[in-house]
């Protein structure tokens, strides 16, 4: 195909692709009685976007919604890191009884999806008590088995002579870990941590399951409590919390698009 | 050179491995063996203890027609969302490799719905299928066609979802099929064009395709286990309604075991959905694997 009919396919199937932030965005400027009258104007005659941003600054608290995401993909990426970066160094580097076993464990659980695992742990985060806090929303997801696969594929491939060295030096194998395994391991750790961020920034399922009422709701159940329970049929409004909500992770996507999408694609292999 | 005992080494291997290795007992294991176990007991919450029903849960799934609609609902949705989400992937990964500008440009624009938060998405969809106020059906009013309550309908309400999710699943593939394609040596296209394989066709089926074999059945075998595990678009937009028309496996897993609050039969239905994803599994090491081509 000529080069020129390929950019106008891609040009004509990209606005298709981009029309729900299109209008998600002019719906979000408009007054209501607007979006009745003329669908599919994309220009709003007067503009609302005072008003719709506005009731929903008002009304929903934005700020402790991201802060709770924040907080949730944060908490989790720090202990799937502690957790996974030394055990994938031991299971590529030492030699030890019981290190094919281990490895079984994790090939097993790569084989099992997080829902499975769901019900059980919610029994025992609601016996313990703990429903409803930020430990709920982090604990389940602290443990990564693809994690672990993804380090130990890495430091395979670390020269042995690396570590040898720095035994020579005297150190000991969980120094070796932080301070020579892990500095020449950035661009899994930058791969996996992109890969988690938005796995779980985008989770509904587990927050829906462990969280009640506003405190502790995530971005994703921010934007269906406000659609539930107070937009009704305000869409100028519920695009408006639409826009704020999506907009992190978008902008976070933009600056950063190279590594994002290598990131994807090297690690985005379990989905 | 001082290279730590055998001893020494397996302690330091035992030490690294310990933490991960007890909160995966705690976190993965012990809860997916509860859950099996669950699924074969009668467990309600705040009801103790539970009695041990045998198969008595899987022969209700059996008769129960809503579960049965909630799986062939699943079924038909993998159906659509899969093979048209990696035929798009492929398609669109295949269009900007050749593309001589813009690659960047339309590699974020494919990829753009991946990173946006599903339920803001989801809400935003709600609003474009209105049948009245949305533009799709103003769309279609403009060229005399009176578009169906795209969400709200039994007709379509299934279709619609398979829309979005394949919108969704599309720009994954096409960067996992990009990053196939940079793997492919460039010589071996240009040997394919010196030995008469002239057309753009002839040399996507002699040299492209088949080469891209591994990264196909990676991206075949995610797309199915991703469609499977439709979820959030159903909870924000439809709750398996109208009439159960859009009710999919883990939909119906979190209505009884958490509206409900039957876990055992929760469970059962996760199970389902767990023997699903391993075959699936199996399907790609067993049987697609003899027939991709490793280049």
């Amino acid at each position: 195909m000529a080069s020129g009919l390929r950019i106008m396919a891609l040009a004509a199937l990209g606005l298709l692709f981009m029309a729900p932030y299109v209008w998600m965005l002019a719906a979000s400027l408009k007054a209501t009685d607007e979006l009745f009258r003329a669908p599919m104007a994309l220009l709003p005659e007067s503009w609302a976007a005072i008003t719709n941003y506005g009731r929903v600054l008002r009304e929903v608290p934005v700020g402790l919604y991201l802060w709770n995401g924040l907080v949730m993909c944060g908490g989790i990426l720090v202990f799937q890191l502690l957790f996974a970066i030394p055990a994938g160094y031991a299971l590529a580097k030492l030699r030890f009884a019981g290190r094919d076993w281990l490895f079984g464990a994790v090939m097993f659980g790569l084989l099992v999806p997080a829902h499975v695992p769901a019900l059980p742990l919610y029994m025992a985060l609601s016996a313990g008590g703990w429903l409803n806090t930020y430990a709920a929303l982090i604990v389940p997801s602290t443990i990564s088995v693809f994690a672990i696969f993804l380090f130990r594929q890495f430091f395979r491939s670390l020269p042995q002579d690396l570590i040898n060295a720095a035994r020579l030096d005297g150190m000991g194998e969980a120094a070796i870990v932080w301070r020579v395994a892990l500095p020449n391991a950035w661009p899994a750790a930058t791969a996996f941590a992109i890969f988690s961020v938005v796995a779980h920034w985008n989770d509904l399922f587990w927050p829906l399951i462990v969280t009640t009422g506003h405190e502790r709701a995530t971005p994703a159940l921010g934007v269906l409590y406000f659609r539930t329970e107070e937009a009704g049929d305000d869409f100028g409004a519920l695009m408006a919390a639409c826009t704020i909500m999506t907009a992190p992770l978008v902008l976070a996507f933009l600056l950063a698009q190279r590594r994002f999408v290598e990131g994807i694609s090297t690690t985005g292999l379990k989905g | 050179m001082r290279e730590p005992g055998r001893r020494g080494e397996a302690l330091a291997g035992w030490l690294l491995t310990t933490p991960a290795a007890l909160a995966f007992l705690l976190l993965v294991l012990a809860p997916t063996l509860a859950a099996v176990a669950l699924a074969f007991s009668d467990y309600e919450l705040g009801q103790w203890p539970p009695a041990w029903i045998g198969l008595e849960n899987f022969r209700e799934l059996w008769t129960d027609r809503g579960f049965r609609t909630s799986f062939v609902n699943t079924l038909v949705y993998v159906g659509l969302v899969a093979p048209l989400s990696v035929l798009g992937g492929l398609g669109l990964a295949l269009l900007i490799e050749g593309a001589a500008r813009g690659r960047t440009l339309f590699r974020a624009v494919f990829f753009l719905p991946v990173v946006s938060l599903t339920v803001a998405m989801a809400a935003a969809w709600q609003y474009l299928l209105h049948p009245t106020i949305g533009p799709v059906n103003a769309a279609l009013r403009m060229i005399g066609v009176t578009g169906p309550a795209w969400l709200s309908s039994s007709d379509t309400v299934l279709l619609s979802l398979a829309a979005i999710g394949i919108w969704e699943g599309v720009g994954f593939n096409m960067v996992l099929f990009m990053a196939g394609l940079t793997a492919i040596p460039r010589e071996l296209r240009e040997a394919a064009l010196v030995d008469g394989a002239r057309g753009g066709w002839d040399r996507f089926r002699l040299v492209t395709w088949p080469l891209l074999g591994p990264t196909t059945l990676f991206v075949v075998t995610i797309s199915l286990i991703r469609a499977v595990r439709v979820f959030d678009t159903v909870a924000v937009l439809t709750r398996g309604g109208p009439n159960k028309a859009s009710e999919v496996l883990l939909y119906t897993m979190y209505t009884e075991g958490f509206t409900f609050l039957r876990l055992g039969y929760s469970a059962a239905i996760t199970l389902v959905f767990l023997a699903i994803v391993l075959v699936l599994m199996l399907l790609q090491t067993r049987v697609l694997d003899r027939r991709v081509h490793y280049g």
